[in-house]
């Protein structure tokens, strides 16, 4: 797993706050300095930075730069400066809130961090939003999508890497009878993936395409007009089978539209930045012929782009 | 010659909850051969009369015995054990025992921890089973109660005391709604009603059973006498000290299946560090009768004396 995020082994907390306050003074915002700072900064160095300005001028460092700052930059560089747990936490707020929930967050979210930083977002969520996530998911949704939805977000799965042959076996043949008969609201199929350790599904993917000669994300292949439940079933999979190929897909569908989806592209360079977006870049560049820094330059502008372009390793 | 308050002091001691063990000691030990054939001949609930002229221990009587003799140190070990190890095994247990009342136990384990605790009872579990609590419950457990139960142990509910009473009030007309058309569908198969019990956090559902009476005039797990799983799922929730009361009421009387008596020593190790005095009191307004005399009258010897020590603690 490689980062892109490029930040110094040693900082000054102090001197960092001084520069932000700086970068706040007088008529504007001197956002190349925010950039230059913040977009150099790892999760522990950030929360150090938080602290240290809160100390030094009694005033919430996120608090004024939602103040100082405004549109998609703005929301990108608010989104960075959380800690990873609670900036999960707000994205899944987000998703729920919408009028359609957004799943693809919640099934990120829950499909591909570890269980212990899964946990770490359902505590973030609760001292955020006074609420548990499972909750807040549950009321915003029904069906069958509740039931995948909530199951995933509860999912507390083993960590350990044994593996049971025989169940592999016989889920992999669940999975394709509920694929075949298209019966996505089979129990079992939920039962499966949100039970099940990251291991065990791998291992009954594997056995899938060993069984039928193709990957069961394949044969999940969803037409546009196919149920929410099926791609988010879809989805669920490719998280959990891999991820960086799941962000990949995401950030060049959010990139190819007409109009760039910003919330899309920024929730994957944000999060990603400091665990695994050098890969995704890599992924990127091989099923596109263009390095994913070239099509952010291209698509996007002004402060946002030079901030999304910092994340990804630019140097300056 | 054996007298006949000693044949009925060891009957006695080979009855009930647990061994007492002194008796055994004082009357059993100091027999001779006469005696304890006399005790063999007049016993015939223990020993049957063989066809080759020998009065022989009845096997599942035996059997019996056995886990009257383990019963003390069953408690012991499980009192011992860290909480989420102890979870952790008695939830185990539930699944592979599958008696009735084994699907309760999952419950009372769910609803009745913190959140923290419950969690706990979760890492427990995969170091102990290689497995996930909700992987175990999904896989032995089928239909409607596999969804309430999964989504039970899975939850992690919010422990603040912020509560939306319009929110509460509105969930508990619709679960009053969905227990009245409980004949066109079983309420444990509404999505709603699991939504609520599996995933708001206690205050709220506290507050769900105070709006709920307002609605209907009774409690709402008096509402649920047809639906088990809820019934329970809502006494653990909101009136967790009934629910224990009545659990070891049910495990104090005579003549029970081991998995019943069991119950006992469960509930006065697990609530022994939490809310036992509150448990004592709700069990004498219930039934007119201290709890510490219902054990001295129910159970023997030291398996007695360490649950009346476990539940004096602390008042």
């Amino acid at each position: 797993m490689a980062a892109s995020l490029v930040a110094p082994d040693t900082h000054s907390p102090m001197e960092d706050a001084e520069a932000l306050r700086k970068a706040f003074k007088g008529w504007g915002t001197d956002e190349k300095a925010i950039i230059s700072i913040l977009g150099h900064r790892n999760a522990v160095q950030r929360q150090q930075i938080r602290q240290a300005y809160e100390e030094l001028y009694q005033e919430d460092l996120v608090k004024r730069l939602e103040s100082e700052l405004s549109g998609d930059f703005e929301k990108a560089v608010y989104r960075w400066i959380l800690d990873p747990a609670d900036r999960d936490a707000v994205l899944a707020n987000v998703a729920i809130k919408k009028a359609e929930t957004d799943f693809h967050v919640i099934i990120e979210i829950s499909c591909i961090l570890s269980p212990e930083d899964l946990l770490a977002v359902r505590r973030a969520y609760h001292y955020r939003y006074k609420r548990s996530l499972e909750e807040d998911v549950a009321a915003h949704t029904s069906g069958d999508l509740r039931k995948l939805l909530v199951a995933l977000v509860t999912a507390y799965r083993y960590a350990g890497h044994e593996i049971n042959e025989r169940v592999a076996k016989s889920e992999a043949d669940i999975l394709n009878d509920a694929i075949k008969d298209k019966a996505f609201n089979h129990e079992e199929v939920i039962r499966i993936l949100s039970t099940r350790s990251k291991a065990q599904l791998i291992a009954s993917f594997n056995r899938y395409r060993d069984e039928h000669g193709i990957s069961i994300t394949k044969n999940l292949l969803v037409d546009s007009d196919e149920g929410t439940l099926q791609k988010a079933l879809h989805a669920a999979i490719r998280c959990i089978n891999d991820p960086r190929k799941y962000f990949e897909k995401t950030v060049r569908n959010a990139i190819k539209e007409n109009g760039t989806d910003e919330d899309a592209l920024t929730r994957v360079i944000v999060t990603r930045a400091e665990r695994d977006l050098k890969d995704i870049k890599e992924l990127y560049y091989q099923r596109n012929s263009v390095s994913l820094d070239h099509a952010v330059a291209k698509e996007t502008s002004g402060d946002y782009k030079a901030f999304l372009l910092t994340l990804l390793g630019k140097e300056d | 010659m054996a007298l006949p308050n000693e044949l009925e002091a060891l009957t006695e001691a080979f009855s009930g909850h647990g061994i007492h063990e002194q008796a055994l000691v004082s009357i059993l030990g100091k027999w001779h051969p006469e005696e304890r054939k006399s005790f063999r001949k007049g016993s015939p609930h223990f020993f049957v009369e063989d066809e080759r002229n020998f009065e022989r221990w009845d096997d599942h009587h035996v059997r019996l015995l056995k886990h009257e003799f383990m019963r003390f140190k069953n408690a012991v070990v499980l009192w011992t054990m860290h909480p989420w190890e102890r979870d952790a095994r008695l939830a185990k247990e539930a699944l592979i025992k599958k008696g009735p009342q084994s699907h309760g136990i999952l419950i009372e384990i769910a609803c009745t921890r913190s959140a923290e605790e419950l969690l706990g009872a979760r890492r427990a579990y995969h170091s102990l089973f290689d497995h996930s609590l909700e992987e175990d419950v999904a896989h032995h457990i089928n239909g409607s109660e596999r969804k309430l139960l999964v989504a039970l142990v899975s939850a992690y509910r919010y422990e603040g005391s912020k509560v939306n009473d319009d929110a509460a009030k509105s969930e508990a007309k619709t679960l009053f709604n969905a227990i009245k058309d409980a004949n066109k569908r079983k309420p444990i198969d509404d999505e709603e009603v699991i939504r609520v019990l599996t995933t708001r956090s206690k205050p709220h559902l506290q507050a769900i059973y105070k709006h709920y009476k307002e609605i209907s005039g009774k409690n709402i797990d008096e509402d649920l006498d047809a639906d088990l799983r809820l019934k329970e799922t809502v006494q653990c929730i909101c009136t967790p000290q009934k629910y224990f009361s009545q659990v070891l009421n049910t495990a104090l009387k005579r003549d029970l299946d081991k998995n019943t008596k069991k119950a006992l020593t469960r509930v006065i190790v697990t609530r022994a560090d939490t809310d036992m005095k509150e448990i004592k009191e709700e069990y004498n307004t219930l039934y007119g009768v201290s709890l510490s005399k219902k054990i001295e009258d129910t159970a023997n010897g030291n398996y007695k004396d360490f649950l009346l020590t476990l539940i004096a603690r602390g008042g």
